[in-house]
């Protein structure tokens, strides 16, 4: 008998541990809760107008489309990923020794937030981490494109 | 009596995380052999190579040796020739210093392809390649628009060699896949892509004039075969892509998912299969119009050109056809197809599929009752599956002189042998 009342003192302490650390997690989350929002409708756009090709979690797809994880196309410059959105891509891209032939095309059509959103989503999402695209530099890439 | 009660406490303790651990790893995997397939039973697969870069199309000569065509050269080389020995198969040699798909041994040649250009090279009595720098070129510059790029190639029993021809693009809209782009009036591409293309086997240097223009509105072909019984050639389509991402009113993702259907023709010269004007629809059997010209996922359209021999759900992308016409397996295979799927991408975000070997059985060269899945397992798990992070992916297909298929693998570049074992 003791045995069980030690399992449920211990099965109760898991459960507590669990919500403490979802509270916490939480507060934090509201500490950014403008990132969080950004990434949260960056996902969305994601979903509807990306993942058909690049995937759910980003990895592309062989010789096609390519992986949005861990390349500098993602991470590196702003300015060319926001002009990618832009005017697409017609070019093979190489990528850890393989090469991806696939036509993107431009996705012009996506509101200035919703670009900056999708782009702080894919940088913030799939193993990477970098800064987030605010919705002034998308209208500033658009404003310089020819 | 105190030990058995502590027991009932202890047991279902022990029960809970083994239950939390079987539904973490989700669907449990089927059965599989040594190789990792699931097989009808009675039928075994072996590994006979493994890590040979993009192992494309597949071609085994008498003695039972292997050719191999890349998608990539690796060393430099694009072409790998393997001698086997019982379930092994080691390189000896590589040549052919391009990429592509086609691979097809006919009546003492070798016919391979790069993506613009095929060629052949005489094999000697054991089946080895004479003169490996010294193809001959006899077919030169087919279109590569990095789209759809792949040439594969089959003969008939008249010399003549059927070469396809891939559309560099979804669907001929004015901007290839951007939503809201239409379709081009009179699909120009269609003039030198999206179709089958026949040339003399034999002759050198022949471009898209000295050919016959032999099948149109075939979007893009990986699988083709002749059908000795038929005396035809047979085809597997590609169909088209992006449904929903392009046109969100007309399709949910989960239609997406499935239309519109991958099919397999049988082509006579002349023939229309209709892209890109009309895609078919699997379940309701019809010739649906394409909503670049003027469709609303309803309207049917398509008068004059052919219907599927068989139609399957779509994107499971058909990369190997073969007509069965050993003596190694039960007689019910005998001349039904075989279909190497390589699977979908386009599916997402709903989950993927394919990666299987389907047997689509005929009788009298005509298909005959409904499909199924052959050799599955490719994936590996079924998260792998669904989330296209498949380990293999098979593409090409081939028949041994003992009546054993073997699939290519052009992922890792693993090569099956399936056989029977009675």
């Amino acid at each position: 008998m003791n045995f069980i009342k030690s399992a449920s003192i211990l099965l109760f302490l898991v459960i507590a541990c669990n919500s403490l650390e979802a509270q916490v997690r939480h507060s934090s989350k509201s500490a950014k809760s403008h990132l969080a929002l950004s990434i949260a409708n960056g996902k969305l756009v994601y979903t509807q107008n990306c993942a058909s090709c690049h995937q759910v979690d980003g990895h592309g797809v062989q010789n096609m489309n390519p992986p949005l994880i861990q390349t500098s196309y993602v991470l590196g410059d702003k300015t060319k990923l926001i002009k990618i959105i832009l005017n697409g891509f017609n070019e093979d891209v190489e990528i850890n020794g393989n090469t991806y032939s696939n036509t993107m095309a431009s996705h012009d059509f996506l509101k200035d937030k919703e670009i900056a959103d999708v782009l702080t989503y894919i940088r913030h999402s799939f193993g990477n981490k970098a800064s987030a695209v605010s919705v002034a530099m998308v209208k500033s890439v658009r404003a310089t494109k020819k | 009596m105190k030990k058995n009660r502590i027991l009932q406490y202890i047991l279902p303790l022990i029960a809970i995380p083994a239950l939390v651990i079987s539904i973490a790893s989700k669907n449990p995997t089927p059965p599989a052999d040594g190789a990792g397939l699931t097989l009808p039973s009675g039928f075994e697969a072996n590994i006979v190579a493994d890590n040979l870069g993009s192992a494309r199309h597949i071609a085994i000569t008498k003695q039972g040796d292997i050719y191999v065509k890349l998608n990539r050269v690796k060393n430099g080389k694009g072409i790998l020739y393997l001698h086997q020995t019982g379930d092994k198969a080691t390189v000896v040699n590589s040549f052919g210093n391009y990429a592509g798909t086609g691979m097809y041994i006919k009546d003492g040649y070798l016919y391979t392809s790069s993506n613009e250009d095929v060629y052949r090279y005489k094999l000697n009595d054991k089946g080895e390649v004479i003169n490996p720098n010294e193809p001959e070129r006899i077919v030169v510059g087919l279109l590569n628009r990095r789209e759809h790029e792949s040439k594969s190639v089959v003969l008939d029993n008249n010399g003549n060699i059927y070469v396809n021809v891939g559309a560099y693009s979804n669907s001929c809209q004015e901007k290839d896949r951007q939503k809201g782009s239409m379709g081009r009036k009179g699909c120009p591409i269609l003039d030198s892509a999206g179709g089958i293309w026949e040339f003399k086997a034999d002759k050198l240097d022949q471009h898209y004039g000295d050919g016959i223009h032999y099948a149109k509105g075939l979007r893009n072909v990986v699988g083709l075969d002749w059908n000795q019984q038929d005396n035809q050639l047979f085809v597997m389509q590609h169909g088209r892509d992006q449904l929903h991402d392009l046109f969100p009113d007309m399709y949910t993702t989960q239609q997406s998912a499935i239309e519109p259907a991958e099919c397999l023709y049988a082509v006579k010269e002349g023939d229309n299969a209709g892209w890109p004007y009309i895609y078919y629809d699997q379940e309701k059997h019809e010739k649906i119009l394409a909503p670049e010209y003027g469709g609303d996922g309803k309207k049917t359209a398509g008068e004059g050109t052919i219907d599927p021999a068989v139609a399957f759900p779509g994107h499971l992308a058909p990369n190997g056809l073969l007509f069965y016409t050993g003596n190694q397996f039960p007689e019910r295979y005998k001349n039904g197809a075989f279909i190497a799927f390589h699977g979908s991408w386009n599916r997402a975000p709903e989950p993927q599929a394919g990666y299987f070997v389907v047997f689509q059985p005929f009788k009298d060269g005509k298909p005959d009752g409904k499909w199924e899945v052959f050799a599955d397992g490719f994936a590996g798990t079924q998260a792998q599956k669904e989330s296209g992070n498949a380990v293999h992916r098979p593409c090409g297909l081939a028949q041994g002189p003992d009546g054993s298929l073997y699939v290519t693998d052009d992922n890792k570049g693993t090569i099956y042998k399936i056989s029977y074992k009675k």
